[in-house]
């Protein structure tokens, strides 16, 4: 119960920090609505551990509200984008989340900010969990001054404090994370990092090579393999020998998640945190999920998997709609509450984009800064010798 | 690929994506319908390293280069494998193979494993893809000896130069521009031809000019050609070269060119060090064609940074046509 309530002051400290997002804190329960109520999540597959994640959690009214807000937050502004790219506001790669929703929420809501996460490029999503605001975001996916890389990165490579990214080289950013947890190890602060990556990069060698790794030297990294069964347009059964990616850290213990509730993915990375933090080293979660995009949005997304398989995600599994019938089926809010969360919401996310479309787009002089850090400016060759541009940190 | 493919039958082509995607950027559209599983192989979205396996023995001598990503199969002892990597950028995640691997096989076994493999996909910038996906990559694989660099400008240079890196037996590494597939050229009767191929190694004159000579490769050829029409205007007749290849440079039409001209300017989209326009100025200086030159050369290339996201970053961040009209000019001393 103890570390129940320290999570639960956690996720509302978080929700009380962003920007933007009003946080429902209330010493006093409506005397309508239950204040909590308890759920039977799918059980977790474990591979090489004893225990499992508990089937039956707890969640709270505030939880509740907190995790569908940001879930819809999260959806909306993913839709929003595939607007703005198909209007060419957004232009290069741009990776969509929606579907996901569970994922980035459920894991956010078991570890705290001091923690450190490292993802690929379906990053919108972690980048908000993490602490960016929609708005940052957003300019940043139109190459604004106000984005939250300033502009430099775009949709692949948005970074806030203890996130590092939005990693484009599929699979590159696992070594890193583990290398992140090597230093949370090395550093005493009992923080622990969630490394990210997807069923197409599962069957890398760099993958294995940082089990490996990670394993010898008990490092604290939660490994997530975020499974929407389709790397690009190849489904997991034409990729990988065994799909089973939560056994694939063969020495490394292993739990397989129903991705697409938000409470499961809580219950499992709370077991998960647990596992790190008490020194036992790493641990993989595979999230089942899915994507309703394609895999970017040069991609339609059904020239391999039918629109069919898509739509019955949609009506049976949906994270967003899953955690409302709980709520409304449990009393635990009403129909308009959350239709007030979802025009609070779209407004939001309008004023984002609206600021996203408006805001200019950063100066020339900022052309060649952050190339080195901490280091005296130096000069940078422009086109041709006669232009000289200016670097500072 | 389609006409070599029919040609060869050990011509094999490794992508990935290929199968239901019709290839990421649609370069292999088509081929796996017509030419099924034996002949393309399609490769889950990877990019992983390769997995050497060496399969010594005899005179057939067997060497299988296996990459499990954007694939690098190798099979001697028959097969002659067309390798494409989605862009070079994911290359690097591969890049010992082609190098330690493929490059060196040929030297390091004095002369018993040749390496005819083709490694081929889009290279450098983009539109909107970022630091990790604009990379030049013509200068890091035309430093290594045992590799031949292939870059294409137009459509008959792309039919061309890809027929004959298929037909050769040794590696070759085909930097073609994303930028450039979706544009039409008018091709001769001749360049339709099945049997159309272009020589590795010699670089074309696409224009012919009195007063400079500029060099470049790929999509930047076009942005030279342009520069040239305004710069007639005013009376400056450039001569363009299209280098086609990198490796082995064609440094003789270079020295041809500006003995005649007396002035050089290089244009490359990649960075300035150690770049392409760096090669050219060293071997310049170290030929007959240096006392010919009237000023330094003068090269324009990509800005020294990663490249950024936003649009008037990125424009600013690689040669323009003013830019190119500009550094000729001031080479001129006009």
């Amino acid at each position: 119960c103890g570390t129940m309530l320290t999570n639960i002051s956690n996720v509302l400290r978080a929700c009380a920090q962003r920007n933007g997002a009003a946080a429902v804190i209330s010493a006093r329960t409506y005397a309508d609505f239950t204040a909590q109520a308890t759920f039977e999540v799918k059980k977790c597959d474990t591979h090489k551990l004893d225990e499992a994640p508990a089937t039956e959690v707890v969640m709270t009214r505030e939880e509740g509200l907190q995790y569908y807000r940001t879930m819809q937050t999260m959806r909306r502004m993913e839709l929003k984008a595939d607007q703005l790219y198909k209007q060419k506001i957004i232009r290069g790669f741009c990776h969509l989340y929606d579907g996901q929703e569970a994922c980035a929420v459920g894991i956010e809501a078991s570890i705290n900010l001091s923690d450190h996460l490292i993802t690929a490029y379906r990053a919108h999503g972690y980048t908000y969990t993490r602490g960016g605001t929609v708005k940052e975001i957003m300019a940043e996916l139109t190459g604004r001054r106000g984005g939250i890389a300033k502009g430099k990165g775009g949709s692949m490579h948005m970074y806030c404090k203890n996130f590092y990214g939005g990693n484009g080289i599929v699979g590159a950013q696992v070594p890193l994370g583990a290398g992140v947890a090597l230093a949370c190890k090395h550093q005493g602060r009992n923080e622990l990092c969630v490394c990210l990556y997807g069923d197409g990069a599962a069957n890398q060698g760099q993958i294995f090579e940082t089990y490996n790794m990670a394993a010898l030297w008990k490092l604290p990294v939660i490994f997530v393999c975020e499974n929407n069964r389709y790397g690009m347009g190849t489904s997991v059964e034409r990729a990988a020998a065994s799909t089973d990616y939560y056994k694939r850290g063969e020495f490394i213990p292993g739990l397989r998640v129903d991705g697409m509730d938000v409470l499961c993915v809580r219950e499992a990375t709370r077991f998960a945190a647990e596992h790190c933090r008490s020194g036992k080293g790493p641990i993989l979660m595979e999230l089942q999920t899915y994507r309703y995009h394609g895999h970017s949005m040069s991609d339609p997304g059904v020239s391999y998997r039918t629109r069919e398989e898509i739509q019955e995600v949609r009506s049976k599994s949906d994270p967003i709609s899953m955690l409302k019938d709980r709520m409304l089926s449990n009393n635990m809010a009403s129909v308009e509450e959350l239709k007030e969360i979802d025009v609070e919401v779209r407004k939001e996310i309008e004023d984002a984009a609206q600021f996203a479309t408006t805001d200019p787009e950063p100066p020339l002089e900022e052309l060649c800064n952050h190339i080195f850090y901490n280091n005296p400016p130096l000069d940078v060759r422009g086109t041709h010798p006669w232009s000289k541009l200016k670097s500072v940190s | 690929m389609d006409e070599e493919l029919e040609r060869d039958e050990r011509v094999f082509l490794m992508v990935e994506e290929v199968a239901q995607y019709d290839g990421a950027l649609q370069v292999s559209r088509g081929l796996w319908k017509k030419y099924g599983d034996k002949r393309i192989s399609t490769l889950p979205f990877l990019r992983v390293r390769i997995l050497i396996m060496w399969r010594s023995g005899g005179s057939g001598g067997g060497l299988l280069l296996f990459k499990t990503g954007p694939s690098l199969p190798l099979f001697q002892a028959g097969l002659r494998p067309i390798c494409e990597f989605m862009t070079f950028n994911f290359s690097m995640q591969a890049i010992d193979q082609v190098i330690n691997s493929a490059a060196k096989t040929y030297y390091m076994s004095a002369g018993l494993q040749p390496v005819p493999i083709v490694f081929r996909g889009p290279n450098g910038a983009s539109a909107g893809v970022a630091a990790q996906h604009s990379q030049c990559f013509a200068a890091w694989y035309a430093h290594c000896p045992g590799l031949k660099v292939v870059s294409p400008w137009n459509s008959e240079d792309a039919k061309g130069l890809l027929k004959s890196a298929i037909r050769e037996d040794n590696p070759v590494v085909f930097l073609e521009n994303e930028l450039m597939y979706g544009v039409p050229f008018e091709m001769s009767e001749e360049s339709q031809s099945k049997d159309f191929t272009i020589p590795i190694g010699k670089a074309k004159v696409e224009r012919p000019g009195s007063h400079v000579t500029v060099v470049s490769h790929s999509r930047l050829v076009g942005h030279c050609l342009d520069a040239a029409a305004v710069l007639a205007k005013e009376g400056i007749e450039c001569e363009v070269i299209n280098l086609r290849t990198i490796r082995p440079m064609d440094v003789e039409s270079i020295e041809a060119s500006v003995m005649k001209t007396n002035h050089l300017v290089t244009v490359e989209g990649g960075w300035p060090q150690f770049g392409v326009g760096a090669e050219i100025c060293a071997r310049i200086m170290e030929g007959p064609a240096f006392n010919y030159l009237d000023a330094p050369v003068t090269r324009v290339t990509g800005v020294d940074i990663p490249m950024p996201y936003a649009k008037i970053l990125e424009d600013h961040s690689v040669p323009q046509i003013k830019d190119i009209i500009f550094s000729i000019k001031k080479t001129l001393n006009v």
